[in-house]
């Protein structure tokens, strides 16, 4: 599965980073601490948290995540946004809670 | 290969640049992925322990056929209990950094993990030095 398909079903917007949409899904990671993020998450998953600077761009990079999930509407800071842009991470946003996302997409990833 | 960058503290816009810098360098070495990817971990948590902990730091890499060493040199508060340190989940961040997502206390676990050697040495008032070494094929460990 790749980014461009769980845009729909799961209603979120694109912010930034749209030559990454492209991207392929190997899963997920949930996590507002960038060091368990760094030291956790794994190549290709969507990471889901509610921070918003810049800095969530160079751990996403470093990791080569698929993607960025920012929950609760929350709105990226705009060197975030410019970040993103340079280094091809796709920053999504939705309105649901962490709980709420991750439930969806984690169902959406089963099905594959 | 050698390479010097300097690391302000407390410019968090910057922290994560060396260690991206260091990633190209690496591909374009092509040095094997799971070996650079753990080496990227590890250099990134020591830029950011400078740019949250430190007042200034040099980060000096080296790269030869078998290893690469990383020397993150920082003038700073130091390190009182090094051991204590290394415990994931112990931090001295102060609340504005943790806010931000950092300052988790496992930075220093994490650049242990993804390093093959680690040496700290620190002066609590002046500063600390962590060395990290990590061997470029992957069995040499």
């Amino acid at each position: 599965m790749k980014i461009t398909d769980i845009i729909k079903p799961l209603d979120l917007k694109v912010i930034s980073g749209h030559n990454g949409l492209s991207n392929e899904i190997s899963g997920g990671y949930v996590s507002d601490l960038l060091s368990d993020v760094m030291g956790y998450a794994k190549e290709g998953e969507i990471w889901i948290t509610l921070q918003t600077h810049q800095n969530i761009i160079a751990v996403a990079s470093l990791k080569d995540v698929s993607a960025i999930i920012i929950v609760k509407g929350a709105v990226p800071e705009t060197d975030t946004i410019v970040k993103s842009n340079i280094e091809n991470i796709p920053v999504l946003s939705t309105d649901l809670d962490t709980f709420n996302i991750t439930g969806c997409l984690f169902e959406l990833l089963k099905m594959e | 290969m050698q390479f010097r960058h300097k690391i302000a503290g407390g410019d968090f816009a910057k922290a994560g640049n060396v260690a991206s810098s260091l990633k190209k360098v690496l591909r374009q070495l092509n040095i094997d992925h799971t070996v650079s990817k753990r080496i990227v971990i590890a250099l990134y948590e020591g830029e950011v322990n400078v740019v949250a902990h430190a007042y200034s730091g040099v980060i000096e890499v080296e790269i030869d056929e078998e290893k690469v060493k990383i020397n993150i040199t920082d003038k700073g508060p130091g390190i009182i209990d090094i051991e204590k340190a290394m415990k994931e989940g112990y931090s001295t961040a102060t609340s504005q950094v943790r806010e931000m997502g950092f300052g988790a206390g496992m930075g220093l676990s994490n650049m242990k993990k993804n390093s093959d050697l680690m040496k700290i040495s620190s002066v609590p008032g002046e500063g600390t030095i962590v060395e990290l070494l990590n061997y470029i094929r992957p069995d040499a460990r």
